[in-house]
C-alpha cells in the first residue's frame, strides 16, 4: 500500500507545482503583470476594452493585494474552474473554449497513440525475437531513420502531396462547410476525412520510441537466467519470446507512454498548426497570437494536469503489473 | 548504516573500461583514444563527417551564401532558376541563401542550449546523487516535475511573455525547459559511482566533496555527459525549428524552422514550389541524422562490445 500512497503525495505535490507554475509565469517580467499586459494590449490596438482589462484583473487576481493574497485568490478560482472569460471569444469563457477544442485533441492524440504504442510494441517484439536477423535490422535502421524527419516536416508534405496536389483528403480543418458538430454520421464521417491527414502525421513518428525501447528491453530480457532456464528445459522458442521475453521488456514501456505524452502533446501543437486542426494546440496558438493570455494560461495548465494525471494512472498500472516495485518502496 | 537506495543504471554507461581502452589505443598512434574509437567505428565515421560539413557550411556562411538572406528585391516565388537554385520566397528572398545561413541558427542554438542544459542538469544530478537526503528528495521531485511538464507548450507560454524574442532568449527557454532528462540519468550515475571504493578512499584521505566530485566522480561520467550533451542538443535544435515554425521565434534570425513556417504561409504549396518546402527540412533532418550517427559510435566507447577494430 505504501507504494500507492507514494505515487498519490507525488501526484498531488507535482500538481500543486504545476498550479503555481502556471501562477509565476506571467510574474516573472518585472513590474505588475496585468499593467504590462494591458500596456502592451494598447500598443497593439488603439483602444482596449474594458472587458480586455477585466479579463486581465480575473485572472491575475488585484493587483493591491500582495503576492500571498494573489496566490490565494487564485487558487480559490483554480478550484472552482474559473478562469475568467476569453476576451478574443468574448463573452464565452475560458472553460467553454477549452471545452470546444479538448475533444478533438484527446480523440486524435488518444486513437493514434494506442495504434502507435500496439503497433511499436509488436514490431519491437519481432526486431528483438529474430535479433541480429535482416528483420531486425530493417525495422531498427527503418525506425532510426524515420525518427530523423522533423514531422511538421512531414506533415507538410503530406498536406502538399495528398491535399493540394492529389486532393485526396481535405487540406485544413476539423469538419467541412457543410456539416456542424453533432451525432449525424454526416458529422462524424466529415471529422474522419479531416482527421486522416493528421493521424497519418502522428502515427509515421508515433510507433518508433516503442520499438526501440521494446526491442532493447527484450534482446535484455531474452538473456536473462530464467530464459536461459527457460530454452534447457526445451520450451517452444515462440512461447520463451512471449511469455519469457516481451511479457518482462513491456513493463518500462508502460511508465515510459506517460513521459512520452508530454512531447506528444507538444508534437500536437505543430500537427494541429499545419492542418489547422481545431484542437488544444491551435488554440494555445492562437492564443498566443492575439495576446489572450487568460485562455493561454488555462491551456496550459489543462495540458500539463492531462500529463500529470496520465502519469499518475501509468504509476498505479505499473505498481498492478509488477509486484517488485510495491516491495522495494514499502521495504 | 543504510544502504543506499537501489539506482537504476542507465543503459550502456560502463565508463570505466574507456579510459583504459583509451589510454590503450592512443598509445600506438597521436590522435585522442577516444577519437580513434569513434573513428573506427563506420556509422560514427559518416555521422562526424556530416556534422563538420555543417560545422564548416555554418562558419562560412556568409562567404558561401550567393546573396544576403534579407535582401528581397529579386522576383517573388519563383521555382528553381539558374540564378537562384532553390528560388525565391513570397517576398522575394534567395531561398539558398537563408539555407546556407539557417545552420547558423541551428548550430548556435544546438550549441549554447546544449551546453547550457547539461550544466543545468550535471549541478542538479550531481548534487542530489552525491549530498543525498532531503537535498535529493527535493531535486528529485524538480527533475520529475521536468520530466512531465508538457515542454513545447511550456515553451510557448514562456515565449509569449517575452517583449522581445532574439535568438538568446529562445536559447535559454530551450535550457530551462530541457534540462530534466539528463539530469535524471546523471543523477542514477553518481548514485552508484559514489560508493566505490576509490571515492571512500579519496575521503579517508582528507579530500573534500568538491575535490571528490571534480578528480573522482566527473572524470568517470565523461562519455555520460557527452551522450547527455549530444541528447540536449539535438533536443533544443528539433525545439528552436518548432516554435520558429509556428512564428514565436526570433523574427530577425533566419532558421530552418522561420523558412519553413514562411513557405508554409507564402502559399509555397500552391505555387508548387516544392524546393522551398523541402530543403529546409531535409537541412534539419541531415543535422539530427549525423547526431543519431555519432550516437552510435559514443555508444561503443562505453560499450566495448559494440566496438568495431
Amino acid at each position: 500500500m505504501a507504494y500507492f500512497l507514494r505515487r498519490f503525495v507525488f501526484f498531488l505535490g507535482t500538481l500543486w507545482a504545476a498550479v503555481t507554475l502556471n501562477f509565476l509565469i506571467p510574474r516573472l517580467q518585472p513590474g505588475d503583470p496585468a499593467e504590462a499586459i494591458v500596456s502592451r494590449l494598447a500598443g497593439q490596438s488603439e483602444s482596449v476594452d474594458p472587458a480586455q482589462v477585466q479579463a486581465i484583473r480575473v485572472m491575475l487576481g488585484t493587483p493591491d493585494g500582495n503576492l500571498f493574497d494573489q496566490y490565494v485568490q487564485y487558487l480559490g478560482a483554480v478550484l472552482h474552474g474559473d478562469f475568467g472569460i476569453s476576451y478574443t471569444y468574448f463573452p464565452y469563457s475560458v472553460t467553454h473554449m477549452i471545452g470546444q477544442a479538448l475533444p478533438w485533441t484527446v480523440i486524435l492524440v488518444g486513437v493514434t497513440q494506442i495504434i502507435s504504442f500496439v503497433v511499436g510494441t509488436l514490431l519491437g517484439t519481432w526486431a528483438a525475437y529474430r535479433r541480429n536477423s535482416r528483420v531486425d535490422s530493417v525495422i531498427t535502421l527503418g525506425s532510426t531513420f524515420l525518427g530523423t524527419l522533423p514531422f511538421f516536416w512531414l506533415a507538410l508534405l503530406l498536406v502538399y502531396v495528398f491535399a493540394i496536389t492529389l486532393h485526396w483528403f481535405p487540406e485544413r480543418g476539423g469538419y467541412g462547410g457543410g456539416s456542424s458538430p453533432g451525432w449525424s454520421w454526416l458529422f462524424i464521417s466529415d471529422a474522419f476525412q479531416h482527421s486522416v491527414l493528421p493521424a497519418v502525421a502522428l502515427l509515421i513518428t508515433g510507433p518508433i520510441g516503442w520499438i526501440i525501447g521494446m526491442r532493447n528491453n527484450m534482446v535484455q530480457s531474452l538473456g536473462e537466467d530464467h530464459t536461459r532456464l527457460a530454452v534447457a528445459r526445451g520450451l517452444p522458442r515462440r512461447r520463451i519470446a512471449l511469455t519469457y521475453g516481451a511479457r518482462i521488456a513491456i513493463l518500462p514501456n508502460v511508465t515510459g507512454f506517460a513521459i512520452a505524452l508530454g512531447g506528444i502533446l507538444g508534437g500536437t501543437v505543430l500537427v494541429e498548426t499545419v492542418f489547422n486542426y481545431p484542437g488544444m494546440g491551435r488554440l494555445l496558438l492562437e492564443s498566443v497570437s492575439s495576446r489572450d493570455y487568460p485562455l493561454m494560461q488555462a491551456i496550459f495548465l489543462f495540458t500539463t494536469i492531462g500529463v500529470l494525471v496520465a502519469n499518475f494512472l501509468a504509476d498505479l498500472l505499473y505498481g498492478f503489473l509488477d509486484p517488485r516495485v510495491r516491495k522495494v518502496e514499502s521495504a | 548504516m543504510s544502504t543506499p537506495a537501489p539506482a537504476v543504471p542507465a543503459p550502456g554507461t560502463d565508463t570505466e573500461g574507456v579510459q583504459a581502452a583509451a589510454t590503450a589505443v592512443a598509445r600506438t598512434t597521436r590522435l585522442p583514444g577516444w577519437f580513434v574509437i569513434l573513428w573506427r567505428n563506420r556509422k560514427c565515421r559518416i555521422g562526424l563527417l556530416m556534422l563538420a560539413a555543417f560545422v564548416l557550411l555554418a562558419v562560412f556562411a556568409p562567404l558561401l551564401a550567393p546573396y544576403d538572406p534579407h535582401e528581397d528585391a529579386f522576383p517573388t516565388s519563383l521555382g528553381p532558376t539558374g540564378s537562384h537554385w532553390l528560388g525565391t520566397t513570397a517576398q522575394g528572398e534567395d531561398v539558398l541563401s537563408q539555407l546556407v545561413v539557417g545552420a547558423r541558427t541551428s548550430m548556435l542554438v544546438g550549441l549554447a542550449a546544449g551546453v547550457l542544459s547539461t550544466l543545468i542538469g550535471l549541478v542538479i544530478g550531481l548534487t542530489a546523487g552525491f549530498v543525498g537526503g532531503w537535498v535529493d528528495e527535493v531535486l528529485s521531485f524538480l527533475i520529475n516535475l521536468g520530466l512531465v511538464v508538457p515542454a513545447l507548450p511550456l515553451m510557448v507560454t514562456l515565449a509569449a511573455y517575452a517583449p522581445v524574442r532574439g535568438i538568446w532568449l529562445i536559447i535559454v527557454v530551450i535550457s530551462v525547459t530541457g534540462w530534466a532528462y539528463g539530469a535524471r540519468i546523471k543523477r542514477s550515475q553518481v548514485i552508484t559511482l559514489r560508493t566505490r571504493d576509490y571515492v571512500t578512499a579519496a575521503r579517508f584521505a582528507g579530500d573534500g566533496t568538491a575535490r571528490i566530485i571534480a578528480r573522482e566522480i566527473v572524470p568517470n561520467m565523461t562519455s555520460l555527459i557527452v551522450l547527455g550533451f549530444m541528447g540536449a542538443a539535438l533536443a533544443a535544435i528539433g525545439g528552436e525549428a518548432g516554435l520558429a515554425f509556428l512564428g514565436l521565434g526570433d523574427p530577425l534570425t533566419v532558421s530552418w524552422g522561420a523558412m519553413l513556417n514562411q513557405a508554409s504561409l507564402g502559399g509555397a504549396m500552391l505555387t508548387g514550389q516544392w524546393a522551398w518546402l523541402i530543403a529546409p527540412g531535409l537541412a534539419l533532418s541531415l543535422l539530427i541524422t549525423s547526431f543519431t550517427l555519432i550516437n552510435f559510435g559514443i555508444d561503443a566507447l562505453s560499450n566495448p562490445h559494440l566496438r568495431e577494430d
